[in-house]
């Protein structure tokens, strides 16, 4: 038992790790492991959006009221937006896959600029809130219920944690066009472009929820 | 490597289909259906969500243990409306034997 190790030394390819026994199974084991990370993301949301849930089931009127000072078009163009970045950051993958680094760059960088404008707009958004007086606190003006300040405390809590997310994966984005840049992946080694994918499409998921929830309350 | 590449024309359904369900989910909400406004929403965004997590975020390609670690995020979120709403949804219910 003891020569065990040396009976079998088999060869690693580059960026292979000695635990694994082929690329396959590393591949496959980062991606779990990720997906550990994002459940604790949908958590770490899952309480926003309970919080949503509760206080939209008590003051229905106050939401729908708060609701329509949001412009929906927008929205809808921002949600259209974050869709695209997520099809470009998925054919970022698919280049990767085929060991194209030239087009790998150029739909990360894509990525990269879909996601900007979508914070971008956001940024015109808030801009806009704050000078209508819709910043809950001290100088919060609005004609109609007053638990509408809670919509708008919920509205800023949960777009502004959507957008600090957008801005760390734009961070990890643009770390991962200088490795892909510099060719450090191949068709045999893309692990960090698969886990990147991974985080930026579920940031999507969490706008493609807040979406309808803040801009279309219409009607009940 | 041995990962499924996922043609692209899948892809371009998909995010054709993601986009057609956004104008659907805005077009919805102009009409007043009560109550029912707010579950047609959550079903075209869990569509949404759900296609994302197939074909974008590769579930549909990856090992069966993937898509339970997936599904369980999901599951324990419901499990956390599910019983704060058994708890606000019915306090209304025992007004009347409670005074």
């Amino acid at each position: 038992m003891a020569d065990h190790a040396q009976a079998e030394p088999h060869t690693l390819a580059p960026h292979q790790q000695h635990q694994f026994e082929t690329m396959e199974q590393q591949q496959e084991t980062s991606t779990l492991g990720m997906w550990a990370f994002l459940v604790t993301e949908v958590m770490f949301f899952g309480g926003l959006f309970g919080a949503y849930t509760v206080y939209r089931y008590l003051y229905p009127q106050a939401f729908s009221a708060a609701s329509h000072h949001l412009n929906y078009i927008i929205g809808a163009i921002n949600t259209g937006v974050l869709i695209g970045s997520s099809m470009t950051m998925a054919l970022a993958v698919r280049a990767a896959q085929l060991g194209n680094r030239r087009s790998q760059v150029v739909f990360l960088l894509l990525t990269i600029v879909l996601g900007s404008t979508f914070l971008g707009i956001k940024v015109v958004e808030y801009h806009d809130k704050f000078v209508h007086h819709l910043v809950p606190g001290a100088n919060f003006r609005f004609e109609g219920p007053r638990e509408s300040q809670i919509f708008f405390s919920l509205y800023f809590a949960m777009t502004g944690m959507h957008a600090v997310h957008m801005i760390i994966g734009i961070g990890m984005l643009s770390t991962l066009t200088v490795l892909a840049w510099r060719g450090n992946f191949s068709s045999q080694y893309y692990t960090p472009v698969e886990l990147g994918g991974l985080y930026w499409h579920f940031v999507d998921i969490v706008w493609i929820y807040l979406f309808p929830l803040l801009y279309l309350i219409r009607g009940g | 490597m041995s990962e499924h590449v996922v043609p692209f024309k899948i892809y371009a359904v998909i995010f054709a289909t993601l986009l057609l369900l956004t104008l659907v989910t805005v077009d919805v909400a102009t009409y007043n259906f009560g109550m029912m406004n707010i579950y047609v929403a959550l079903a075209v965004a869990t569509t949404k969500a759900t296609l994302v997590i197939l074909y974008f975020m590769h579930v549909r390609y990856a090992p069966a243990l993937v898509a339970v670690f997936a599904a369980a995020g999901f599951v324990w979120l419901l499990l956390l409306l599910t019983f704060a709403l058994s708890d606000f949804l019915t306090r209304g219910w025992i007004v009347g034997f409670m005074g």
